[in-house]
């Protein structure tokens, strides 16, 4: 019997991934790199993340965050990812720079919860819940950066499939992310 | 509807000639009369000038001194330089504000006066300052304040306060070839005449005059370069807009010696072949206005301005004041055209530079206030007397304003290549720990560097020499720079739009001593790129306080440092206050650990 050649299989990279104060709309674009998603999957394994919907995420390379801060509950997901993740990325406009859900940053939060509770169509005796289940909301959407440290920005809204794809091999591949002009010019 | 006799505002647009070019002008008389620019105000001037509301509207938000909602009768803003804080400006305002019953930013409830800050006035050597309605009142105190809020109480008007709370000494301390010696007008004119336009530019090239402004570009090339160009009219530029917090040197100059500042603009006039001149008189210097009209006034009688002037056929020049509205980008050559031209002061893109396309696109010179004194006096004295003094790349003398931690500030005019050292001796300031020269988007200099000299070989300015003693801390400075940018911006260029607020913000962070070395490591990566990125000089600069303050005064900033890898921008929990107050939550869930 001819002896086979020992192959080793390289690590493969654990990432985990989740959407905070965002749209899912980075997360669609991260499936929309379609079936490139299997060579992905050669070289990467997902950890928490909505695809996998693993609750709390274990030791990981790459952490990605969509999403802005807005409420406690972001911060309690957000330290656990940095306490985790080797390297962690915001992907996306919101999380970079707090994106559409910042818009709320103009309004009081007290006409934020009357308006949604107190005055909205269809609502009688409206009364705004007090149930510590419910994510408490700051008084203002952050960007992530403003709350833990992050490793790299990854711009657009969404990031196109492209970008995300390139910007997850340069990493995977060991390199510096480098994304061309193409990669993030929008108009 | 504004009532007519409170403004009248076709009586303003007619005096401005109908032209929307004269905006800035335009909204200032309405401003004045009306106490603000009300927005059915706007529509009625859309109307006059038939020109669209929105445009109106750019000019009239861009500018500091306009606003739509009322200041009351009596509005005052204290100026904000580092140096008025170092005065004590901080709880003298806070005493103007109890002695008045209000707070600062808010109107008061009788509706009579309103309190705020603004960038530096020009009067760093008679710290600290403000402007009451436009017009500067310096060296403030508390016995001038009570004064103040007395005359404020009994409503007097303005006119009616007395004028010692408006004297504004010159302060030379050092007089030198343009603020010592005598000058009789007309006699560089008469020069320039009789020697002829090539000669003078061949004098002036002599002389290696360069611009007084900072930049220090070569005069006698701009000029030879705005002659050749082609254009339906020339265009004489002088650039008063001294905005830069620390500066006060065109204040004097314009004070004592505008006869000097106006022949230097004939001259130039005289060699480019322009028949109109103006002056962008920033608008904190308004008090300076009727003492300039009257200059004016007087040349014009005695022939040194209007037609045919000194009895020459064809030789026509006049100059027009125009007054800015408090915005420090207009100093840049290319917003201050803009703003000339009634729009807001944004920078343009440069080339092509203003001696092609300048004022109307036609070919202008813009100088500074000082390179038209010293023009003149190169043409009367010709270039080889100019050259004598100073060094070979900076010739002739330099206006210091010398402002801060010292016995006597005030107007140094010392010859180029002097010594920090000197000044400093000269100024009393022996225990000098620090010095901005040239203002915030200048250099810091420390104690280890005071044998550096004042030339564009070395340190160039464009006069700012602002002194620190060793009590005072570094760190301050520079966060007070930052705010001063922050304000200033124009927010035509996103880096430097978002940069400036992003050097505020972390500065503010540092002093709130949460800073961490991450902070440090991101404001140098915003210099980066406001450094490469910005799109004028603004944003180039505005990150130099910081930078330099953080290499030769780390210690300032080190111990502000709670961590040394990361620390969040704002209070976590405290953030969440808001929403337990709604809720009435105090549950485990609704606090956060502020670690």
């Amino acid at each position: 019997m001819t002896e086979q050649p020992i192959t080793i299989e390289p690590k493969k990279l654990r990432v985990a991934t989740c959407s905070l104060a965002g749209c899912f709309g980075c997360h669609m674009s991260l499936l929309d790199i379609d079936e490139k998603l299997f060579d992905l999957l050669k070289v990467v394994e997902f950890d928490r993340s909505p695809i996998t919907d693993i609750k709390h995420c274990g030791p990981c390379d790459i952490g990605i965050v969509e999403g802005g801060v807005c409420n406690a509950e972001n911060v309690h997901v957000l330290k656990e990812f940095r306490k985790n993740c080797k390297v962690l990325v915001a992907m996306g406009a919101c999380a970079i720079t707090g994106g559409v859900p910042a818009l709320r940053n103009n309004v009081d939060l007290w006409d934020c919860y009357q308006e949604v509770y107190h005055y909205g169509i269809g609502l009688e005796n409206g009364q705004i819940p007090n149930d510590p289940e419910l994510p408490l909301p700051f008084d203002r959407v952050h960007p992530i950066n403003e709350v833990v440290r992050i490793d790299y920005f990854l711009p657009g809204c969404p990031p196109s499939a492209d970008a995300i794809w390139k910007f997850l091999t340069d990493l995977a591949a060991g390199r510096e992310p480098k994304l061309d002009y193409d990669m993030v010019h929008y108009d | 509807m504004i009532e007519p006799d409170v403004c009248d505002l076709p009586g303003i647009v007619e005096r401005w000639g109908k032209d929307p070019a004269n905006m800035v002008q335009i909204l200032r008389d309405v401003q004045e009369s009306c106490g603000t620019i009300p927005s059915d105000t706007l529509d009625q001037l859309a109307r006059l000038l038939g020109v669209p509301r929105v445009r109106i509207e750019a000019t009239a938000s861009f500018y500091h001194f306009f606003h739509a909602e009322s200041h009351g009768a009596y509005e005052i803003l204290f100026s904000d330089n580092i140096i008025d804080h170092m005065a004590g400006k901080e709880a003298l305002k806070a005493y103007l504000c109890e002695r008045l019953w209000l707070e600062p930013r808010k109107l008061s409830e009788d509706g009579l006066v309103y309190v705020d800050d603004t960038a530096d006035i020009g009067l760093a050597d008679q710290a600290p300052s403000m402007l009451v309605n436009g017009h500067a009142v310096p060296s403030l105190d508390q016995t001038r304040l009570d004064l103040v809020a007395e005359l404020i109480r009994a409503k007097k008007p303005l006119a009616d306060w007395p004028p010692m709370l408006f004297e504004i000494p010159d302060n030379i301390r050092l007089a030198g070839p343009l603020t010592g010696d005598p000058f009789a007008p007309g006699a560089a004119l008469q020069a320039t005449l009789a020697r002829g336009s090539d000669a003078t530019l061949a004098e002036l090239d002599a002389a290696n005059l360069r611009g007084r402004g900072g930049a220090g570009f070569k005069t006698a090339t701009k000029w030879a370069s705005c002659r050749k160009a082609e254009g339906e009219a020339h265009y004489v530029v002088c650039n008063a807009d001294e905005g830069e917090p620390g500066t006060f040197k065109d204040r004097v100059l314009l004070n004592s010696h505008a006869d000097l500042v106006f022949e230097g603009m004939t001259v130039c006039a005289r060699v480019i072949g322009a028949k109109q001149g103006l002056i962008y008189l920033r608008g904190e210097y308004k008090n300076l206005l009727e003492k300039l009209q009257s200059v004016l006034a007087r040349r014009r009688e005695k022939g040194l301005l209007g037609n045919s002037i000194l009895g020459e056929a064809g030789v026509d020049f006049d100059i027009e004041i125009h007054l800015g509205a408090g915005a420090y980008i207009c100093g840049e050559e290319s917003a201050l055209i803009e703003s000339l031209e009634g729009k807001p002061g944004k920078p343009r893109n440069r080339p092509p530079f203003p001696d092609r396309c300048g004022y109307r696109n036609q070919p202008t010179v813009v100088n500074n206030v000082e390179t038209f004194a010293c023009a003149a006096r190169i043409a009367e004295r010709g270039g080889a007397a100019f050259a004598a003094l100073g060094t070979p790349q900076s010739t002739g003398s330099k206006l210091i304003s010398v402002s801060g931690d010292c016995e006597r500030p005030g107007i140094y005019e010392v010859p180029f290549g002097v010594t920090v050292q000197q000044i400093l001796i000269d100024c009393g300031a022996e225990d000098a720990h620090a010095v901005q020269v040239s203002g915030p988007s200048g250099t810091c200099i420390s104690y280890r560097e005071f044998d550096r000299r004042i030339a564009f070989e070395d340190l160039p300015t464009a006069g700012a020499f602002m002194v620190f003693s060793r009590e005072r801390d570094m760190f301050e400075v520079a966060r007070n720079f930052t705010h001063f940018f922050a304000h200033e911006s124009c927010g035509f260029c996103t880096p430097c739009r978002v940069g400036t607020s992003l050097l505020r913000n972390t500065m503010d962070k540092l002093a709130a001593g949460k800073g961490s070395a991450y902070d440090m490591n991101e404001m140098k990566n915003i210099m980066h790129i406001l450094r490469g990125m910005a799109h004028c000089g603004l944003g180039h600069t505005a990150a130099n306080p910081v930078v330099q303050t953080m290499e030769k005064f780390p210690d300032a900033y080190e111990r502000r440092l709670k961590k040394l890898d990361f620390e969040p921008a704002f209070d976590l929990d405290g953030a969440l206050q808001t929403a337990r107050l709604i809720t009435g939550r105090d549950d485990e869930w609704a606090h956060l650990a502020n670690d």
